[in-house]
């Protein structure tokens, strides 16, 4: 053995880690949160809502899902300030996940709703639903439920993908991995942690998704 | 419990793959023998720096540093090997013998001097604060409450996050294009980078014209070598010493920084 592992850098640099895994947290949380809204919206659009909204919801969905994320976070952060908007990195990062993971997230939901048996929205309507309605109280849930599992990897996917928002000198755990390796030169050791923080916030991550998904959809018997 | 099997294996594979990677490193012979035997010389070079090292539009590498390897290896009598590398990878590239020599545009500190030997100064260099003429900055005081971009790893990085003001953010970036782009964006004020890459964007005629505004620190570019390599450290010595006197170096200088080099060097 030649090499000799050294970590007491990690004193020096706890906080630089801790803050970098907060970003990651953060922008994962605001991420998943938001750009599954985003993705029920533009799913509603793309099979119930209004046909003049269609064709705009697919231009964003195929724009988004056919084009490198990293790409999408420079254009947002280093090109819009061109025409005016000036974003923070955090900001452009929040942004930047959000509208990733609403196109990516559309569509694992459309799945879910075109899933539906016909009888449920005819259910919903002869119970004098409108809608909208039937769509929110009858259709939504169950078809959420069917897709959870994709949904839950989408989302794993993306926070894995946060890495790159270092790119713009967000300062999360792929910074910080990257920062105490110029620093101390153990790219080693801060690569290591770096990789158990990703892997054990994934696992938590998903963990956490599966106990929502019991938590927010109704027993059903097993199929 | 199947999950928690997977997990635990997952671990141990983990495991085993850094335990074969932590193995025994090939003990390495002397570098001036092995560069010597095997006709070629390896150079780590900046790819995004220039007039340091930049990929021109026939794809080839240009600059300053490909002609001081190029030099080099003219005089070892060797090919040279041209191998793109970021500041923040040169010297890990070093440090795992993927490369004989860094000629990077590389400045001294005392914590690189741990990890590497250094050359004597091949090319002048001084980072320094460049912002627009309208912001009034005139030493590190007057950085609080601004934003300034740096390159993550590069030497004004460190230098500045020891003397800034705490109000002062320092914005890392991964590489100099990523500090430029910030710095001709708007989302930094000001950055601390070196006189030559300010020098190649005004080069550009941007909208934002970095002025300087102060030196942080005079570090002039040295080739960085492996540990203990006396033989290659004197041989790499000697050729600098004969290009200062026969004007070679010179003309490198000329032809990339448009000026002669400072008798200081």
């Amino acid at each position: 053995m030649h090499y000799i592992f050294d970590f007491s850098w990690i004193w020096d640099y706890g906080p630089v880690i801790l803050k970098g895994l907060f970003v990651t947290v953060e922008l994962t949380l605001v991420g998943a949160v938001a750009g599954v809204l985003l993705g029920i919206l533009c799913a509603w659009i793309r099979t119930l809502g209004p046909e003049m909204l269609r064709p705009p919801v697919a231009a964003y969905v195929e724009l988004i899902r056919n084009t490198p994320f990293m790409i999408q976070l420079f254009f947002i952060f280093f090109g819009l300030p061109s025409v005016g908007v000036q974003l923070s990195e955090l900001q452009a990062a929040n942004l930047a996940m959000i509208i990733n993971l609403g196109a990516y997230s559309c569509e694992i939901i459309r799945a879910g709703i075109e899933a539906t048996p016909k009888g449920q929205f005819e259910a919903g309507a002869a119970l004098a639903l409108r809608p909208l309605q039937t769509f929110r109280l009858v259709i939504l849930v169950p078809a959420l439920q069917r897709i959870w599992p994709a949904l839950s990897s989408q989302i794993v996917i993306v926070m894995l993908g946060s890495a790159v928002v270092s790119q713009i000198a967000a300062e999360d755990v792929t910074f910080a991995a990257n920062f105490i390796q110029s620093r101390t030169f153990r790219a080693f050791e801060a690569y290591m942690l770096s990789t158990a923080i990703y892997l054990l916030f994934a696992i938590a991550l998903r963990q956490l998704l599966n106990q929502m998904g019991r938590w927010i959809f109704p027993k059903v018997a097993a199929r | 419990m199947q999950r928690r099997t997977f997990i635990s294996r997952a671990f141990a594979a983990t495991a085993a793959i850094a335990a074969t990677l932590a193995g025994p490193l090939p003990a390495l012979a002397d570098a001036l023998e092995s560069i010597k035997s095997s006709g070629k010389l390896r150079v780590a070079v900046p790819q995004d720096f220039p007039p340091f090292g930049s990929v021109g539009a026939d794809m080839a590498a240009k600059g300053y540093d490909i002609d001081m390897a190029t030099l080099i290896a003219e005089k070892l009598g060797v090919k040279v090997e041209l191998v793109p590398v970021t500041s923040a990878n040169r010297i890990p590239y070093l440090q795992t013998n993927k490369v004989d020599l860094v000629i990077s545009s590389l400045g001294k500190n005392p914590d690189r001097e741990k990890v590497v030997d250094f050359s004597t100064a091949y090319a002048p260099f001084y980072n320094g604060v460049f912002a627009p003429a309208g912001l009034d900055i005139k030493s590190t005081a007057d950085l609080a409450g601004k934003t300034v971009g740096v390159t993550r790893g590069a030497i004004e990085d460190l230098e500045l996050t020891k003397v800034a003001p705490p109000s002062a953010t320092i914005k890392r970036y991964e590489d100099n294009n990523g500090t430029i782009s910030a710095f001709l964006s708007g989302q930094v004020e000001a950055v601390a980078t070196g006189n030559v890459v300010a020098a190649a964007i005004l080069e550009r005629n941007p909208p934002k014209r970095p002025e300087p505004k102060f030196l942080i620190k005079n570090s002039p570019c040295y080739i960085g070598l492996g540990k203990n390599e006396p033989a290659l450290l004197e041989k790499v010595n000697g050729i600098i010493a004969t290009a200062k006197t026969d004007g070679s170096l010179n003309k490198i200088a000329e032809k990339w920084l448009g000026t002669s080099l400072p008798a200081d060097l």
